[in-house]
Order: C-alpha cells, then structure tokens, then sequence
C-alpha cells in the first residue's frame, strides 16, 4: 500500500477525528487530530497498519500544548506525524503505554519537562531529575527562564 | 523466603558519557527485575538548541555522542534541508556517506572489543582496538579530527575529499576488510563464545515492535529496518549494498549483524569512492538563504540504529523546538527483556548487546544486600565472575574427550 492509500484508510476510518492533513510528499505526512481520539488511531497504526512508534514531541506554543506522535511505516518509508493540541492551563492526554512499552519513557519525560499529563500511564515517575529538581517547574515550558 | 539482592550499576565512570544507574534485582544468581536510572548528566541539549543558530546546532548535535558523532548532524542537516527543500548535490551527498560509513566500522569494531573483553577475550579487544585507529587516522586525513568531525552544514559538507588522497583511503580499507575476515574468523568459530552468547539475552520480534528497537538490535531479532534503506538519503540509494539481519535475538546475532555489516561499510565506501573519482572536486555544497517557517524530520541510520530529529523553524535563524531521539533511548529500555531471568554474569553481556554507548557496562559499581546494606560484589569482582564463566567453560570443553 502507497502513502496516498494509506493515508486514504485512516481519513476513512477516523473522519470525525481529523482535524487537517498536511502532504508534504510521499514520505511525511502529519495529521492533526481531536486529544481524545489518540488511543483508537495509535491502536490502529501500531496494530492493524504496521507502523512503528518512533517517539513523539512536545511543544508549548502560543496555542498551548501540543504534542506530535512520530510513527514511521518502514516499507515505504513514511513518517505519519500525528498532531494534538492540548489545553493550555491543564494539559492531559490519555497515555499510549499501556498499549506498547516503547512510549513509557517519552511520555515520563514529556511529563516532566512541560508538565503533561498522561491518564492511565502506568509509572509517571520522573525520568531525568529524579530527586534534583523542585515539583511544578517545568524547565520546557516557554517562560522558563 | 529467599533473599533480594540489588546490584547497582552506575551510575558514574568519568571517562565515558552517558551515566547512567542500572539496578538489577537478584534472587540469587537470577536477575529478577531492573530498574534504569538516568539524568545524570542531562546536558538540556534540546533546549540549548532553540537559542544557537542553524550552523552553530551543528556543532552542538555533534557533542551528543562521541562514538557516533555524525550521525546526528546528519539526522538534523536532513530535517532542516527538508524544511528549506534543498537538495545536496551528488558530491556532497557520497562524502556524507563515506563519512557515515567510516564511523560505523569504528563504532563497530569498538564494539566488538569491548564485547570480547567482557567475556574475557582481551586478545579480540586489543585486535579490534588496534584496527579501529587506521580507520581513525583515515579520519584525521579527510576531515582534520579523529572525532566530531565538523563536516556537515546545512546544503552540503565543509571539506571535500580530494581525488588524490582516495587511492589511501582504499588502501586502509582493503586493510580493514582482512583485519575483519580474521575477527569474524575468531568470533564465529569459538566455542566458548558461542556458549557464552548464544541463547543469552534474547529479543524476540514481538519484543522489538513493543519497544520499538531499532538497528543491529532489531536485526538481530529479524525485524529488517535500516533508514538507509526504507527513508532513504545522501548517496545510499545510489550505492548498492544489502540490509544485514539474523533472526535469534541473542547476543550471538547481535555481534554476527555488526561483523557482517562492516563489510557492507567498507563495499558502501568504495562503491562511493569510485563515484567522486568520477565528480568534479570541489562541488560540495548549495548555497542556502534563509530557513522558512515550517517543520521538517530528518532521520539517519547510525551505528546503533535510527537517530530522529524533529525541527520547527519560525522562520528566524534558530530552530523553535528541536526534538533528538537516539537509538540507545529505545534500545536502553529493551533490558527489562533480555535481562531478567538471566544469571548475573550474563547480564554484563547481555546490557552490552545493544552497544549502549558502552560506558553503562564499564560503570559497574557493587552488590549491596538488600536488607542488611553490607557489600556483596564491587565492580572488578562483578567482571571477574563473567571473566570465571569463560574460564569454566573453556575448562569443560578442554576436558571433553
């Protein structure tokens, strides 16, 4: 399955959810999608389309917080950026870890350094600083000076 | 009830990077949980990099490691060229990879060292050492530096490879690939290390997708991913040359994908090299602007598997937000299922396995009971007992009739 299939498919089986897709070419594509609908689509690639978790990005924008989820489909080379943007003044999001262990240690470490929320994750400790570091500070976030 | 022992390893060894606390749970002899501990050294690479410019980010990615030092401005001259669409031209491109390549077989070879001497082969650690610095010497002669080269920059490479001096690096490299028929020679063929590696520290391909490991570690386990095959970049859709995989998942495959994957480097350079014999000198880069808004990722397979970078620009003349993801960061986490149920003197080796940067298996510290806090092992005494397995082993077959 190319690129334009596949994406084809997760348009089809997510609709209400996606919020915009942006092409950029054959290997990058990024789809934004509503908060709540990330377990069902990280279910769905990692599952059922064969994509592979890479990591996933925070930032803290003048929109809020927004996180991309990296995932990559090794046969034809594509990276799926699946992008959220969270609430500015309490962000959470439902945690991927309990369906694959590879995003419990981004998911500790986007807690720490800006402050996310992962609900249902299933350790979030602190990754980094544990022990040197003061609670509620988070040196990611923009007015951290 | 029998008793707990945890075994701390970590998390300091001044002469390495990365520190890291790994703390092994033993019931006995067998490992029974482990716990990872790291921030030691957080250098908030990340961060740093959203108030340096586009070239500076360049010298700052390339302290990230030492030992892969050009895989990750090479993840990050891909992420930022897709944000600006430029194409390198051809030259450019086959330095990049000759470079690349270079560093895998000495990342490689140091590898293999280290793995010997764990397992009490000092003979293999001082042979790959001793040809490990022909390759760094070739090195000093392309880029100046035996290590952070500072070759790369946004829309092509600093220095160029003159034509006169390929003939030398083919030289070395025909070197290198006799050097390794004799490592691979003597790893393959003996029987204390197969003992010792094989069946030990297994990854299955169930465990690879969970934790989404990647490089020699996913091809050990036959989960055939290689950026440079699947997202391909610089000169190595030109080139042609086979993606290494083994399908066991232990210790055994691990170091069968690395030795094999030399060869596969060395034919990578020379393929590369007769091309730029054909290019004209000097063609090494593209004249770029500015960087516009946008985002880009860019990915490069280095020794130890896939390095990501994610960039945002806002169009000023340094990145917004710039997200690193090594390999060891996925690769680390695998542990937790080649360790336990291990024996404590497979369990050096088996951390090893995944070439996690090396300096975590060099930091062994000591046992302490877990009740009573008194001192079981120290650090020497924990290699010793791996060392006295080879020497167990080795005694067994020589007894054998």
């Amino acid at each position: 399955m190319n690129t334009g299939e596949t994406i084809e498919k997760i348009r089809a089986e997510f609709s209400p959810a996606i919020l915009g897709t942006v092409t950029r070419n054959e290997r990058r594509v990024t789809v934004t999608i509503k908060p709540e609908a990330i377990p069902d689509m990280a279910g769905y690639l990692y599952n059922k389309a064969g994509f592979r978790f890479i990591i996933a990005s925070a930032l803290h924008t003048r929109r809020g917080f927004e996180i991309y989820y990296h995932f990559s489909k090794d046969d034809i080379g594509l990276i799926l950026n699946i992008h959220v943007v969270l609430d500015s003044e309490k962000p959470a999001i439902e945690s991927l870890s309990n369906m694959f262990s590879a995003s419990n240690w981004i998911e500790r470490e986007m807690h720490e350094l800006f402050g996310i929320d992962f609900i249902n994750h299933p350790n979030q400790e602190k990754l980094i600083s544990e022990g040197n570091w003061a609670e509620g500070v988070y040196p990611y976030r923009k007015e951290f000076k | 009830m029998s008793r707990k022992t945890l075994i701390p390893i970590g998390p300091y060894h001044p002469l390495q990077e990365e520190p890291e606390l790994f703390k092994l749970y033993c019931d006995g002899e067998i490992v029974k949980d482990i716990k990872w501990e790291t921030g030691y050294n957080h250098r908030g690479i990340e961060k740093l990099s959203e108030s340096k410019t586009y070239e500076q980010v360049f010298f700052l990615v390339e302290r990230i490691c030492g030992i892969c030092s050009t895989s990750h401005p090479f993840a990050f001259a891909n992420a930022v060229e897709e944000i600006a669409g430029i194409e390198i031209t051809d030259r450019a491109k086959y330095i990049r990879s000759v470079i690349g390549e270079l560093e895998r077989i000495h990342s490689h070879l140091l590898w293999v060292g280290l793995a010997g001497h764990f397992l009490g082969y000092n003979t293999v650690f001082m042979w790959a050492w001793k040809y490990r610095e022909p390759v760094l010497d070739l090195f000093e002669m392309i880029t100046g530096n035996r290590n952070s080269y500072a070759m790369f920059k946004v829309g092509g490479v600093r220095r160029d490879i003159a034509n006169s001096i390929i003939p030398q690096i083919r030289k070395t490299l025909s070197d290198i690939k006799k050097k390794t028929d004799l490592l691979t020679g003597a790893v393959m063929d003996d029987p204390v290390l197969h003992s010792r590696t094989k069946g030990v520290g297994v990854l299955t391909r169930q465990d690879i997708e969970d934790y989404a490991a990647v490089g020699p570690t996913a091809r050990a386990s036959g989960v055939a991913i290689d950026v440079r095959k699947d997202d391909p970049y610089a000169a190595y859709p030109l080139v042609n040359w086979k993606v290494i995989t083994s399908e066991a998942g232990d210790v055994f495959a691990k170091a069968q994908v690395r030795l094999l994957e030399m060869y596969e480097s060395v034919s990578i350079i020379e393929q590369c090299l007769d091309a730029l014999e054909k290019l004209r000198e000097g063609e090494i880069s593209v004249k770029v602007n500015e960087i516009p808004e946008g985002m880009g990722t860019g990915r490069a397979e280095a020794p130890r598997g896939e390095v990501f970078h994610f960039v945002v620009s806002d169009g000023s003349n340094s990145p917004a937000r710039h997200k690193i993801r090594a390999p060891s960061y996925v690769n680390i986490a695998t542990f937790k299922k080649s360790c336990i149920g291990q024996t404590i003197a497979d369990a050096t080796i088996s951390l090893a396995a995944v070439d996690p940067c090396y300096c975590c298996t060099e930091r062994m510290a000591s046992a302490y009971d877990i009740n009573s806090g008194e001192r079981i092992m120290n650090a020497s005494e924990l290699i010793a007992l791996s060392l006295k397995k080879s020497a167990e082993i080795k005694r067994n077959l020589r007894s054998l009739p």
